[in-house]
């Protein structure tokens, strides 16, 4: 339930953005519906509004969202064994990054009505919040819309600190993927990287410096996440 | 035509998701793999909040004070519920005050 009102504050800022590039309340909601990313939404309306090829925007999207497959993967572990693949082809459909960081958040392995619970009002919120964004483009105050941006990473914050109680070397992981992740972005010579490559390289250097220095030490404790 | 975009859109992000879900229905045993894949959401999640939260909204002051909030509440294991909506109020009272 978080998860869907955080949705609603964002992907309404995205239905608002939608409806400045020409882009109908009904698309922007269909955009929300089928494609389940905020930054590759983003990054499409500029990009359809520039008229782009569809090459290009199949290459940008792939660019900014591989990092689900690195979370799909990580779900995959994750799943009860007799998770079917049509119960695994729904749930891909909707793994988004706040709800894979519930779902791995979890002390046990997640089964498919589960997930279920777990995306469907998400689903919702994200693509009510951008038909609501778009019809409206502005009936909220800015101070209020500027409120809830904050939400999606308040909730992230408050995923990956609990853990690093227990096991410090979480906080290591994470601030050394901090320190990479901000020095692509304040170092001028990185200007040119998108930030759907930052985060794919983050996750890849900062996971492997992890599992390098401090490798889990039995393979079934990962049950216990 | 706008509906060839959102198809394209569509189907690239879905098989990127699909695909390692679908393939790798058994667990890995590979202990390297298997300690990379355990610190995959949290390296994940920080590169992702840092820098972009202080972006996030109308001024950094507001933020950085919402951020402050969140890793208090979070540090005392309080819900996902209430560090969000604590971050949000925080940041619309730094900004009226501001």
């Amino acid at each position: 339930m978080p998860i869907a009102a955080g949705y609603v504050g964002v992907s309404f800022s995205f239905g608002i953005a939608a409806a400045k590039f020409g882009i109908s309340p009904i698309d922007a909601c269909i955009m929300s519906l089928t494609n389940m990313t905020s930054a590759g939404q983003f990054a499409a309306i500029t990009l359809i509004y520039s008229g782009t090829t569809y090459l290009e925007l199949i290459l940008t999207q792939f660019i900014i969202n591989l990092r689900y497959a690195l979370m799909s993967l990580s779900l995959s572990q994750k799943l009860a064994p007799h998770t079917g693949t049509l119960t695994r082809l729904l749930i891909a459909y909707a793994n988004t990054d706040e709800i894979f960081a519930v779902a791995v958040s979890r002390d046990r392995p997640v089964t498919g009505s589960y997930m279920a619970g777990l995306e469907i009002p998400p689903i919702i919120g994200w693509s009510v919040g951008a038909l609501l964004g778009a019809i409206a483009d502005s009936i909220l105050p800015l101070s209020v819309r500027s409120a809830l941006g904050i939400s999606l990473y308040a909730m992230f914050v408050a995923i990956v600190l609990p853990p690093v109680k227990k096991h410090h070397a979480i906080g290591i992981v994470s601030l050394f993927a901090i320190a990479l992740s901000c020095s692509i972005a304040y170092i001028p010579v990185f200007k040119g990287l998108s930030s759907g490559f930052s985060i794919i390289f983050c996750t890849i250097v900062g996971s492997a410096f992890g599992a390098i220095f401090f490798p889990i030490p039995d393979p079934n404790e990962e049950d216990s996440l | 035509m706008i509906y060839t975009y959102i198809i394209c859109m569509c189907l690239t992000t879905y098989l990127i998701r699909m695909l390692p879900l679908v393939i790798f229905q058994k667990k890995i045993e590979n202990r390297f793999l298997n300690s990379f894949l355990y610190y995959v959401p949290y390296a994940c999640l920080s590169a992702m909040t840092l820098p972009s939260i202080f972006s996030s909204t109308s001024s950094v002051i507001s933020a950085v004070a919402a951020l402050a909030v969140a890793v208090i509440l979070s540090w005392r294991q309080k819900s996902l519920f209430t560090v969000a909506a604590s971050a949000c109020i925080t940041v619309f009272v730094v900004e009226l005050v501001l």
